[in-house]
């Protein structure tokens, strides 16, 4: 199969899993307890007999089920989320203010763990048995286990509230006025903190899975044919044993996505950081349903579009998938 | 396979954690007969600084430490009774697609592939969020979002156990489909799924904390994850707050995953000094 193919086999699959999660969210509305015309209104109090009936018509809710279906399902297809009360604006609208923050936390911690996950992986299972390969995996072991909203709000206590050293709060300070690169400075200030917490515990993942790929590449015949050559270990480690240890990583962090736009939730949460994952939090203590749902939908659609990314980076990686697959 | 397990020395400090946190969970209700929701003292009160309260009080004046005690009931229980919950739909789905194959597993797995892609914490967010939180709700959420890699296991081991010679003997003996997978390819499949299913307890404690920290806990139950998010906004004068419970999950987290990681190198000698992922 060629990589087109692929891609737009991956695409028309895409398409079919949003499709049911945007079904699945409709029968969740429904299935919450209640009128659902009360429940799309969400408990803003906003909720008054006039506008419920207004909701009842324009959902269709006296309706058979499958109109009602038809036309939730119809609304997302051209990316009408529904209307947030709570917050006056339609959903689409708040998720798109809110999700350049959440793709710029999300992708840095993807970065730092995957980079750091795979050299600290690599050191560790070229030391493999000695103190330091414990005290890595020691280590990997303790984040693993490690909630991730606890790890951020240590790191607030320690490297803001006690040392001082960078900013706990938000994604940019608030009325400083700043512009250009004093900005961007500002910004990674900000972002080091959330992207730093939320990426350790993946980079334990990461850590591990590399150090056991290592170590189980490293007993296969071609190693040894090189060791023969007389190549020396950090070369065999580095153009041998790395390249295809380094496949199955790349397979688990596109899966892993998911998780981390899940742990964006927490992150965003502790370090107000203004991204969607805030958005769900806020929405929830509102039971903006309408809200949250088009959160879930959204972040499903930026794990499947990561998914995708990594396949495509996969197949141009290792030209063997393509021609089994 | 015991006595692998035994000479595991961080299995066997999992174990003893572990043990530890059964026996406080047990014992809160005759340490603190008042509960976790009783005010004792003033409110903020520091660690060690009044006899009687070593971890001292919450913002409302409730003993940090029994609040601790009863938490651990409330993280065990979900842990535990979601990972059940768990195993019983991924286990039967995998075994069957992995059994009868063709479209029975092209089926099962499309159905298990959906439930993959799908955000898992997010998902559970969504469905405590809709059936209002309570035990049961975060209980079922967990379950669900945590069977898809059960299914695909189970899986991937029936369809290596059933091409086995023994399988073959059965079916010639006689014996019926249904009857040899439950009797013959089956308990074949046990250690890994055991090995699974202690991870996966650590994982749904993990999970429950989560979710309570967002204030989706049950109302009714004091739970770790409830103490921490209680505390978020007080982080800067009461750090003990948030500190304890904290060191209650990663204790009883790394206490799970040392016991499954003992388990596994006892159960599976072969792959021991692999280690996983």
């Amino acid at each position: 199969m060629s990589i087109l193919t692929a891609i737009l086999w991956r695409l028309a699959k895409a398409a079919l899993t949003l499709l049911a999660i945007a079904v699945l969210n409709f029968f969740l509305l429904h299935a919450a307890p209640g009128d659902p015309a009360v429940v799309l209104a969400g408990e803003a109090g906003a909720a008054d007999e006039k506008m419920i009936e207004q909701l009842r018509e324009r959902f269709g809710l006296d309706q058979p089920f499958y109109v009602q279906l038809g036309k939730y399902v119809g609304g997302i297809v051209q990316l009408d989320l529904g209307y947030s009360f709570r917050q006056d604006a339609p959903v689409s609208q708040l998720i798109l203010d809110r999700l350049p923050a959440t793709l710029l936390l999300t992708l840095t911690a993807f970065g730092i763990s995957l980079v750091c996950g795979i050299a600290l992986g690599v050191a560790a299972a070229a030391r493999v048995g000695k103190l330091s390969d414990s005290a890595l995996t020691t280590l990997a072991l303790l984040f693993y286990a490690t909630p991730l909203y606890w790890l951020a709000l240590m790191a607030v206590l320690v490297f803001s509230v006690w040392l001082g050293w960078l900013p706990g709060f938000g994604y940019e300070t608030v009325g400083a006025g700043l512009t250009g690169l004093d900005r961007v400075l500002d910004i990674l200030a900000h972002l080091i903190l959330p992207a730093l917490t939320l990426g350790l515990f993946f980079m334990a993942v990461y850590m591990r899975m590399t150090r056991a790929s290592m170590l189980e590449v490293s007993q296969l015949d071609f190693v040894k044919t090189a060791k023969a050559k007389g190549l020396s270990g950090p070369a065999i480690r580095r153009r041998h044993i790395l390249r295809n240890a380094i496949l199955p990583v790349v397979t688990l962090a596109g899966l892993q996505a998911g998780q981390l736009v899940g742990g964006a939730v927490l992150t965003e949460t502790v370090f107000a950081w203004p991204g969607i994952g805030r958005l769900m939090f806020e929405s929830l203590a509102a039971r903006d349903y309408n809200t949250i749902l088009g959160v879930f939908l959204v972040s499903a659609a930026m794990v499947i579009l990561f998914n995708i990314v990594t396949d495509i980076v996969y197949r141009i990686v290792d030209p063997r998938i393509g021609a089994t697959a | 396979m015991w006595k692998r397990f035994r000479t595991n020395i961080g299995a066997m400090i999992g174990v003893g954690i572990l043990l530890a946190v059964i026996l406080i969970a047990l014992c809160a209700p005759l340490i603190y007969p008042h509960g976790p929701w009783q005010m004792v003292q003033r409110p903020f009160l520091p660690p060690m600084s009044v006899d009687g309260l070593p971890l001292g009080t919450d913002t409302l004046g409730r003993n940090v430490a029994a609040q601790l005690a009863y938490g651990a009931q409330v993280s065990l229980l979900v842990g535990l009774v979601s990972t059940i919950v768990a195993l019983l739909i991924g286990v039967p789905l995998g075994a069957v697609a992995g059994f009868y194959g063709n479209w029975v597993d092209e089926g099962a797995m499309r159905f298990t592939e959906f439930f993959q892609t799908i955000p898992n914490f997010a998902l559970a967010i969504v469905l405590v969020a809709i059936f209002e939180p309570s035990l049961a709700s975060i209980t079922l959420a967990i379950a669900i979002v945590s069977w898809p890699p059960v299914a695909r296991l189970v899986r991937a081991e029936v369809m290596s156990v059933r091409k086995r010679e023994f399988v073959d003997a059965a079916r010639l003996a006689g014996l019926s489909r249904p009857k040899i997978l439950m009797t013959q390819v089956l308990p074949n499949t046990v250690s890994p799924i055991i090995v699974m299913a202690s991870l996966m307890v650590a994982t749904a404690i993990l999970l429950e904390s989560s979710l309570s920290f967002l204030g989706l806990g049950d109302p009714n139950a004091m739970s770790w994850g409830y103490m921490i998010g209680a505390a978020r906004t007080v982080i800067r004068t009461s750090w003990w707050l948030s500190f304890f419970p904290g060191i209650a999950i990663v204790l009883t987290v790394l206490a799970l995953n040392l016991i499954g990681e003992g388990l596994n190198d006892a159960l599976n000698p072969h792959l021991s000094r692999k280690g996983r992922a």
